[in-house]
């Protein structure tokens, strides 16, 4: 799999970690956050069979986080 | 009791869906396929239907390395497995089919001290709980298994190994045609071609499932779907911490019997077996990334393939025959989420990850509990989905890591 970032062009997969679904925000108010709000924050990600928005670190070259939306049938790449 | 039977002629019918059942299971895969038969055999639910998207057993039931033992650390985690083996030992009997079942020994190698401190922890774990657990010196590896490459003279050498002469094999496809025979012999419908569409919910109440063969009416429907648990939750709102992802792995050609046990290293990745046919079959860790795909990627397979000729230098001119993968549910803390849901009437038994192949019989025994009384078996009362919430993790990641 052929994974473009943003700065240093295609390369391939092994060169980047996976950080899983994107656009998980922090609970606004952690003070007030109950049981299952945090668990809805630290546990449950979407999971869809089709596109999915999600991040990437380029470990092995940049060092640069990005986002893209990849297919999880196809493995097609389109940037977020 | 006889020798079981080699090979039957007759498995299962192909019936055409009835209108309605007490039970409706989603998926049949071995986990499916022994809810069912625990449902009809132990508590006399037999008006049962086990819905198949695609074939019986075709999904990862066809596609994983046939790992068995019990050699989990935390005590929930060890007395599911080890009901699991307990009933495995007495299957084939129980089944009246040969299922291949082969006490060969898990061997876990040890490359490191921290790797030797988790290991003996493990094996003090293992036997406070009342399974078999050895540690064993580099010398007693080589003499267990001879073909391991103990040399000092390796990137990770191999100074010990923890052995659970219980573990071993067995012949999946065997696993899931024997439940399937015997559930369908006891009036269990098992219909294949019949992919779930939606939940029939009738004023909050669950009614049954929609279907490309249309309307099953069910008193309970328990989900059983493993790598597609998120996308049939989705249909009715439920939301799991699920996470789908490849597995992949290979088999070699057919090989004289060479390798006498199951061998895993969780350092250098990889664990490997020989088939009763004679394939070599590898595995190792997911690919990191969330796919349906039923493939992952290359370079997982060049570093197993690696860590392989490693261990055993004389599987260096074996050829990969096949690769491919199965779509796992992996949960958060490496265990299985097994109960009751939100939705009254709804189970779920999902969450088994790269695991769920050596818990078919102890899964479907405790899942078919679950479905039967309405309230989950004392064994999986700790794989509730509520452990998310309450916190009450069963963090399996060290004993589930790559060992499947």
């Amino acid at each position: 799999m052929l994974i473009p970032c943003p700065w240093c062009g295609d390369r391939e997969d092994i060169e980047f970690t996976y950080g899983g679904p994107g656009d998980v925000a922090y609970p606004a108010d952690p003070e007030a956050a109950d049981d299952p709000t945090w668990a809805r924050f630290l546990f449950f990600r979407p999971n869809p069979k089709g596109r999915l928005a999600e991040r990437w670190v380029h470990t092995a070259g940049c060092r640069r986080w990005f986002n893209l939306v990849r297919d999880t049938v196809t493995h097609t790449i389109t940037p977020a | 009791m006889g020798e079981p039977h080699p090979h039957p002629d007759h498995l299962w019918r192909n019936p055409q869906p009835k209108r309605s059942y007490e039970v409706v299971i989603v998926g049949a895969g071995g986990h499916g396929l022994a809810t069912a038969y625990y449902l009809a055999k132990n508590h006399g639910i037999r008006d049962v239907a086990v819905l198949e998207r695609g074939w019986l057993a075709g999904g990862n039931m066809a596609r994983n390395t046939t790992v068995i033992r019990s050699n989990y650390l935390w005590d929930e985690s060890a007395a599911i497995y080890e009901h699991s083996l307990k009933l495995w030992e007495h299957l084939s009997e129980e089944l009246d089919y040969d299922i291949l079942f082969s006490q060969r020994g898990v061997l876990n190698l040890v490359h490191s001290q921290g790797d030797r401190r988790d290991g003996m922890r493990r094996v003090n774990a293992n036997r406070l709980n009342g399974i078999d657990a050895e540690w064993l010196t580099a010398a007693e590896v080589k003499a267990f298994c001879p073909i391991v490459n103990i040399s000092p003279d390796v990137r990770y050498p191999v100074i010990g190994g923890t052995l659970q002469r219980r573990g071993g094999i067995a012949k999946h496809d065997y696993v899931a045609w024997a439940f399937a025979r015997k559930a369908d012999e006891m009036g269990v419908d098992l219909i294949q071609n019949c992919e779930v569409s939606g939940f029939d919910l009738d004023g909050g109440r669950l009614g049954g499932v929609h279907t490309n063969r249309g309307l099953i009416a069910a008193n309970k429907v328990a989900l059983c779907a493993a790598g597609h648990s998120t996308m049939l939750a989705d249909m009715i709102g439920l939301d799991l911490p699920i996470q789908s992802h490849p597995l992949q792995a290979l088999v070699s050609e057919l090989l004289e019997p060479i390798l006498n046990c199951v061998v895993m290293s969780n350092v250098v990745h990889v664990y490997v077996s020989q088939a009763h046919k004679g394939e070599l079959v590898m595995g190792a860790g997911i690919d990191p990334y969330n796919s349906y795909a039923q493939r992952g990627s290359p370079h997982v397979i060049e570093d197993q393939l690696a860590a392989a000729c490693e261990l055993f230098p004389i599987f260096s001119r074996a050829h990969v025959l096949r690769t491919w993968a199965g779509i796992v549910d992996v949960s958060p803390d490496a265990s299985p989420i097994l109960g009751l849901t939100p939705i009254e009437n709804l189970f779920i038994n999902c969450g088994w990850g790269t695991g769920g192949f050596k818990a078919t019989p102890g899964a479907g025994w405790v899942y078919a509990h679950t479905i039967a009384h309405g309230a989950p078996h004392p064994l999986n009362v700790p794989f509730a989905l509520e452990r998310f919430t309450t916190g009450a993790l069963i963090d399996e990641h060290g004993a589930a890591g790559v060992a499947h």
